[in-house]
């Protein structure tokens, strides 16, 4: 419905499911992807805490998120659907962080 | 969870020795294990996951810091410690930039939730531009002590 625009927005959750939770690497894969779009990214854990930038690593370990957490992520900007698409899916694929490596 | 719950102030290196990335790993490693935290006999193997697990994504996150860490079978209980080199380390950061503030932290491999908060602790005080400044300009442990019972101080308030 909505026309494409700079205020798009966007809003997902999606439950964390590798084992480790949100440790640094997944961190950095979500903000390496998040980093790919123009719109703005917030996460938070959808408990009334505080809401971090999905673009900044540092932020992104704040919410120090423990497998079963629900993530919520929030986009905005002209590409806030499809990042957040790809940011969900990310989540939700447990970032390929149970896989041996 | 405070900071001085985990950090261990002897393990602390106010001038590091090692001027390399891998080499300032293996000297903190050392200096945990010295304390207690990692038999000798699995010394090297920590060393040595750290160091894997760090060439999988560098843990320098930019502005002058690195927190290199690892989940060990070897590491008898949560600790970490700080090393701090004045000329700067290459670690790979994000922002290229050189390392001032090593923190390591080695945490037993069956504890996840632990150490997402103690990381958790690391990176909300890290993100303070005082706390990373005093922290580069700490030359002595008791001085990285004070920072780590304040940091600790402000986060009760």
């Amino acid at each position: 419905m909505t026309e494409p625009g700079t205020n798009n927005c966007a809003t997902a959750e999606v439950t964390i499911v590798n084992s480790h939770g949100l440790h640094a690497r997944p961190v950095m894969r979500f903000v390496d992807l998040a980093s790919r779009y123009e719109a703005e990214i917030r996460v938070d854990k959808g408990d009334g805490t505080e809401q971090v930038d999905g673009k900044s690593p540092m932020h992104m370990m704040l919410l120090a998120a423990p497998k079963g957490t629900t993530l919520r992520i929030l986009t905005r900007g002209a590409d806030a659907e499809v990042a957040l698409k790809a940011l969900a899916e990310l989540v939700a694929s447990g970032f390929s962080d149970d896989e041996p490596s | 969870m405070k900071l001085s719950d985990f950090f261990e102030i002897d393990a602390c290196k106010p001038e590091l020795t090692a001027t390399d990335r891998n080499g300032v790993i293996r000297e903190l490693v050392d200096a945990l294990a010295a304390t207690g935290v990692v038999d000798e006999e699995n010394r090297e193997a920590v060393a040595r996951a750290c160091i894997t697990r760090e060439n999988h994504g560098s843990t320098g996150f930019g502005k002058g810091v690195a927190v290199p860490h690892v989940k060990h079978v070897g590491v008898k209980r949560m600790a970490a410690c700080i090393g701090r080199s004045s000329a700067g380390i290459d670690f790979a950061a994000l922002d290229r930039a050189p390392v001032y503030t090593v923190v390591l932290l080695l945490s037993p491999e069956n504890d996840p939730e632990t150490h997402l908060a103690a990381m958790e602790r690391i990176f909300r005080h890290l993100q303070q531009d005082n706390f990373r400044r005093f922290l580069r300009q700490a030359e002595t442990r008791e001085m990285m002590k004070d920072l780590i019972l304040e940091a600790d101080e402000v986060q009760d308030t």
